[in-house]
């Protein structure tokens, strides 16, 4: 066939390459969890425009307020964040304020452990998504980080998917055994894996390039995100970690930094998952073990501490602010007071998964 | 090859009747060691089942075959003053922390006696601690040390010296409960974890008994324990039904007595190494007589001999521990452990960091060991070992009456492999083969 003919008929049928590819599985709802490693800056992210405590408690880490993004009359973002404000004009990005627990933790991995459990005295090495929606047949990928909320026996970890498959490829079938149930669970788990990963391989055949992120691992992580889900993986749940973010030192360099790439990233994945109408269908929530002290340290940085806010995105999100912003006057052993818990975010997750809320559990932040 | 024990020793054991089978020494071993040798099993053929499980558990040793690395030995330290010595500590106790998760996995290889350090990892996962909250390594040996000492001992004298012990004073805060600060979290996992389990106590027992313990606490420069005379908090205190002004020797009395901490240790000990679902009647009857004679040796004695630790359909029951399979392919194959930081990401992989383990809980056992993510990089550990590993020395080293693929098939198997060959030649193939098996993940 010549080239103009091809052309010819693909301007005649606009349908042939779905024709030509496996229809897509049905397409479901997806959250995309954007882990902050190390523990985000809350104050420097979502700051305060009118409080003066504000500048008092952190001289030399203080933005400028002349150069923050106006959410309303109080607060602003920091000015890296500035690629998500036609998210926040579209009504597409809720602001959850004063995130955190009782009984404040200041350990990474203890305080980690409660996020990924919804425990506040963590038991479980299974992570709470798992419990609340399984990890059955690629619906649970981790792509970069620990496992955390979606750690269980059926969730892919594919930090580069080429060296996952090929990995995944290299496990032989074996004949169903007679024997243990142990042996029964390690012939299952083998089979599943790699269905798993044949549900990936599809999925990435499928769909698109999308050269729009950046090159950074985060941008990396969106990408391949995007990309599984343009592809049809039936996924529910995808994990990507973004690192960096326990700035004990030189701050005011690392920072800004940060939020940048976090703010290209996730204005990228709106671009890419829009126009197929996946946006819709995908909730993207960040999230970290705790926030930081509301006093800079001597370093230039700052110090493990509380509450943070966190950011919410997604074609189907209830845009605006939620909770209240922490009080710099009202600081317990100089830290912030949690205004929102965290259990809320997770409550959110579910609902945009359908999940009922179960009786005397936290609420969703809407709906 | 490593030889168990002593001929003497043998011939006193040995039964007149008895004969050991191959599989069945091959099980004791593997369920008690790491990878058992073809010369072990046949060391245990002139016995019976009794005599195997006396001389293995004849084995325990109190201290480590291989010497600790030099570190172990210093105390912590003071607080350094500036932030530049303080990450220099920092770094250097990282590096440290890997050589004694080296040293440690090496002590596995190299002991005769492969049940103590079983037996050490068992209760690392029981009274556990975890270096991200214990930074010294000093103090991680410390309790590894301790472990050892009573591994198989006395399981009063061992509890006495956890609840003592200034790693496990920093790891569950009790290094900082005091009178007028009480912290709870040491009074709340000995009853919830150690010894009781949940049900078994009430939130006041937590509250008196946290006050009991307060003024047990850590020297943090030399890293020994103290009682802080000030700290205590005297007084009449009521723990599981008893009232008086108790202390903390006072509370661990009261738990060893309690019949439910009996019960949870023997069940732990029966999920650990005879099969997933612990037998209720089995466990009543080993748990009452360990509740008085509180040897641990005893009690897995009992469990050993036990019918169902015997029965066939037990055999590869039990999924091997991250830790069971790096070891023991070691052992089997006699090779040294992997640089230490190849070592650490290696066991990360698969879930069984030694020194980090997720929870105050320890690891999750049996099936939890095997999911899609660890199940990939156990399987690409054994084929990257399959094909950097002179598996053809290994074969020229076997015993001429081991080198027929039956009888390799049984070393490595617990039971018939799945997709292995059982017969035909000899070689890294087959080797290879067997490795890969599902059932080489099990013992």
């Amino acid at each position: 066939m010549h080239r103009r003919d091809v052309l010819k008929l693909t301007a005649l049928t606009p349908l042939l390459p779905s024709l030509l590819r496996a229809a897509p599985p049905p397409s479901p709802r997806v959250v995309i969890f954007v882990e902050l490693g190390g523990g985000n800056d809350g104050l420097n992210t979502l700051v305060p425009r009118r409080d003066p405590a504000y500048r008092r408690l952190r001289p030399r880490l203080a933005l400028p307020a002349d150069a923050l993004l106006a959410l309303d009359d109080a607060v602003g973002f920091a000015p890296a964040l500035a690629p998500l404000m036609p998210l926040w004009e579209a009504g597409q990005l809720a602001v959850a304020q004063g995130v955190g627990a009782p009984e404040p933790n200041r350990s990474h991995f203890a305080s980690i452990a409660r996020w990924d459990t919804g425990q506040l005295r963590p038991r479980d090495t299974v992570g709470w998504v798992t419990t609340a929606r399984g990890d059955e047949g690629a619906g649970s990928v981790v792509l970069g980080g620990e496992a955390g909320p979606l750690a269980g026996p059926r969730t892919l970890v594919v930090e580069r998917p080429e060296r996952f498959l090929r990995a995944a490829d290299a496990l032989r079938p074996v004949p169903t055994p007679a024997g243990p149930a142990a042996l029964d669970h390690l012939v299952r788990t083998r089979r599943a894996t790699r269905a798993g990963a044949a549900a990936v391989r599809a999925a990435l055949a499928r769909a698109p390039a999308l050269d729009a992120f950046g090159d950074d691992p985060l941008g990396r992580q969106l990408r391949t995100a995007a990309r599984l889900i343009l592809g049809g993986a039936p996924v529910h749940a995808i994990k990507v970690r973004h690192d960096g973010f326990d700035t004990h030192a030189g701050q005011p360099g690392r920072h800004p930094r940060l939020l940048e790439q976090l703010a290209v990233g996730l204005a990228a994945l709106r671009a890419a998952l829009a126009p197929a109408d996946a946006w819709r269908r995908t909730l993207v929530v960040t999230y970290a073990e705790f926030g930081r002290r509301p006093a800079e340290n001597g370093s230039g940085g700052t110090d493990h501490g509380t509450a943070a806010p966190h950011l919410l995105l997604g074609g189907a999100v209830r845009g605006g602010r939620y909770g209240a912003p922490p009080r710099l006057d009202d600081l317990v052993d100089g830290d912030l007071r949690h205004t929102l818990d965290y259990r809320r975010l997770w409550a959110t997750a579910a609902a945009h998964w359908g999940l009922r809320r179960a009786a005397g559990g936290p609420a969703p932040l809407w709906g | 090859m490593r030889t168990l024990l002593p001929p003497l020793l043998l011939a006193l054991l040995a039964a007149p009747a008895a004969a050991l089978p191959p599989d069945e020494a091959r099980h004791l071993l593997a369920r008690t060691g790491f990878a058992p040798a073809p010369a072990d099993i046949d060391a245990l053929a002139p016995l019976d089942r009794d005599g195997a499980v006396a001389h293995v558990l004849a084995t325990a040793r109190v201290t480590p075959a291989t010497p600790p690395p030099a570190f172990v030995h210093a105390d912590p330290g003071p607080r350094p003053r500036g932030e530049a010595q303080r990450e220099a500590r920092r770094a250097a106790w990282r590096d440290q922390r890997q050589a004694l998760l080296a040293w440690w996995l090496n002590e596995m290889i190299q002991t005769p006696s492969p049940l103590t350090e079983r037996m050490v990892l068992f209760w690392h996962g029981h009274f556990t601690t975890s270096a991200r909250k214990v930074k010294a390594p000093t103090l991680l040996y410390g309790q590894n040390a301790l472990l050892r000492r009573h591994a198989l001992g006395d399981f009063g004298a061992l509890l006495r010296s956890v609840a003592r012990d200034p790693a496990m004073l920093i790891y569950l805060d009790g290094a900082r409960n005091r009178r007028r600060a009480p912290n709870e979290n040491f009074a709340r996992e000995v009853m919830e974890l150690f010894t009781l389990g949940e049900g078994h106590y009430t939130e006041d027992d937590v509250k008196e008994a946290a006050r009991a313990f307060a003024g047990w606490s850590v020297d943090r420069r030399t890293g020994r324990f103290v009682e802080r005379p000030r700290w205590r908090d005297p007084g009449p205190k009521t723990v599981l039904g008893h009232t008086g002004d108790l202390d903390g020797d006072d509370v661990v009395d009261r738990l060893l007595a309690h019949p439910r901490t009996a019960e949870h240790v023997v069940e732990r000990l029966w999920i650990h190494f005879v099969s997933p679902s612990p037998d209720a009647a089995v466990v009543r009857r080993v748990a009452a007589d360990f509740r008085h004679h509180r040897r641990i040796d005893r009690a897995l004695g009992a469990l050993l001999r036990s019918d169902a630790f015997w029965d066939p359909a037990n055999r590869g029951a039990l999924v091997k521990a991250p830790v069971v399979l790096v070891a023991g392919t070691l052992r089997q194959f006699d090779l040294a452990p992997p640089p230490p930081r190849r070592l650490h990401r290696l066991l990360a992989a698969m879930g069984q960091v030694p020194f980090l383990p997720p929870t105050v809980k320890g690891w999750p056992e049996g099936a939890g060991w095997i999911g899609s993510a660890t199940l990939l990089a156990r399987d690409a550990a054994l084929r990257r070992f399959v094909r950097r590993t002179r598996l053809d020395r290994w074969i020229a080293a076997l015993p001429p009456a081991w080198r027929r693929a039956d009888r390799v098939a049984l070393l490595l198997a617990p039971r018939p492999p799945l997709t292995a060959p059982t017969e035909g030649p000899v070689d890294a193939a087959l080797i290879g083969a067997l490795l890969t098996d599902p059932t080489y993940q099990l013992h």
